[in-house]
């Protein structure tokens, strides 16, 4: 309760719930220390979080509603390696590529900041190459799901609703990544260029660059594999 | 979370002229988690390759669900480092989706009910 931050006015702000009610209180803006870039961000995906919250929540409400077995996913999502079925081995696979990029990420957000530009440009470039190998693997998983007779209104072995959670959350989640891996290559091309180091006006908003970008770019990422964290305890795992 | 202050972690803010602050925190932090991601990843895959069934296997997979998702907004997202404020207002509004779940694991409860009363057991 005692620390103390230094905000932009130079003045010692409180900590702690007391900071809560007086930042929230003040005057203009709620949020002293953060961009109104990153706050955009952060409220953009709380909303993004409840469109992912109803997906998730309607695939509950079809699972416990149905009278009909759900299938199970372990036996759905099973790879025939050498004769042996493994369960689940795609989805662990995919599950780790996207874990590795949120590292890589990671790692570019730092080097941005200490304006390392070749390392930041490799990792972001890292990050968008391993997004792109996950949305591959989920291209590769829906075409063998659909070879073998899976449709949003029905499928070989069980509950029709199986389907149709898969490709409406699976899908959508592909989505963002793609948008994510398109995201990544603008602002590599920009960090590439020194887009930051000189403050280069951005050809939309018109406002000087600089590497925090990278960071609010980060937070989109990471909340793509976030949202791949609970996709796989409840559609695949549970 | 709430607690946490900013000076275990030497340059946690660097103020700018704009007043924003940089989340710029040291490598190992950032690679630690990263390493921990990964087991718990494998501990949940072990869940389903294991065969654990009903409660057990529900458990576990919630609890290595909460952990990387609590590593990666606390850590990676920084969230750790934020102001209070702003993590309480991101943070707290999806604590509506859990009641959500609660009305609708009910209405899904009933539903169930009348398919079974009506339609009865077999598909």
């Amino acid at each position: 309760m005692a620390e103390t931050t230094m905000t932009h006015t130079g003045t010692l702000r409180p900590e702690g719930l007391r900071g809560v009610a007086a930042d929230w209180s003040s005057d203009q803006r709620a949020f002293k220390n953060v961009s109104w870039g990153k706050a955009m961000m952060w409220i953009f995906l709380l909303s993004d979080t409840f469109v992912f919250g109803c997906f998730l929540l309607s695939y509950m409400t079809a699972r416990m509603s149905t009278r009909v077995p759900w299938p199970n996913p372990s036996e759905v999502f099973s790879l025939h390696i050498g004769g042996v079925s493994v369960p689940l081995l795609l989805i662990a696979i995919m599950t780790f590529v996207l874990i590795s990029s949120s590292g890589t990420m990671v790692l570019a957000v730092n080097y941005g900041y200490r304006r390392a530009r070749k390392q930041a440009v490799l990792f972001l470039l890292l990050t968008a190459v391993l997004g792109a190998t996950f949305v591959g693997m989920q291209a590769f998983e829906w075409t063998k799901l659909i070879s073998e007779g899976v449709r949003p209104w029905g499928n070989p072995w069980g509950a029709a609703q199986f389907g149709s959670s898969f490709f409406m959350i699976t899908g959508f989640h592909g989505t963002h990544v793609t948008i994510g891996v398109i995201f990544l290559l603008i602002i590599a091309r920009k960090v590439w260029r020194g887009d930051y180091d000189v403050e280069r006006r951005g050809f939309f908003t018109s406002r000087k660059g600089n590497y925090e970008s990278v960071e609010i770019m980060g937070l989109y990422w990471h909340f793509v594999d976030l949202v791949w964290v609970f996709i796989f305890a409840f559609f695949y795992l549970w | 979370m709430a607690e946490a202050t900013v000076d275990d972690h030497g340059h946690a803010h660097q103020a700018t002229a704009s007043g924003t602050a940089h989340q710029q925190h040291p490598l190992r932090i950032y690679i630690v988690v990263w390493a921990w991601l990964f087991v718990l990843s494998a501990c949940s895959y072990f869940v389903d390759y294991a065969g654990l069934q009903g409660y057990l296997r529900w458990t576990l997979i919630l609890i290595f669900m909460m952990l990387k998702a609590g590593l990666i907004v606390a850590i990676f997202m920084h969230m750790r480092w934020e102001r209070l404020a702003m993590v309480y207002a991101i943070l707290v509004p999806p604590v509506a989706v859990l009641v959500f779940v609660w009305i609708m694991a009910i209405e899904s409860e009933y539903t169930l009910f009348t398919r079974l009363t009506f339609f009865g057991a077999n598909p």
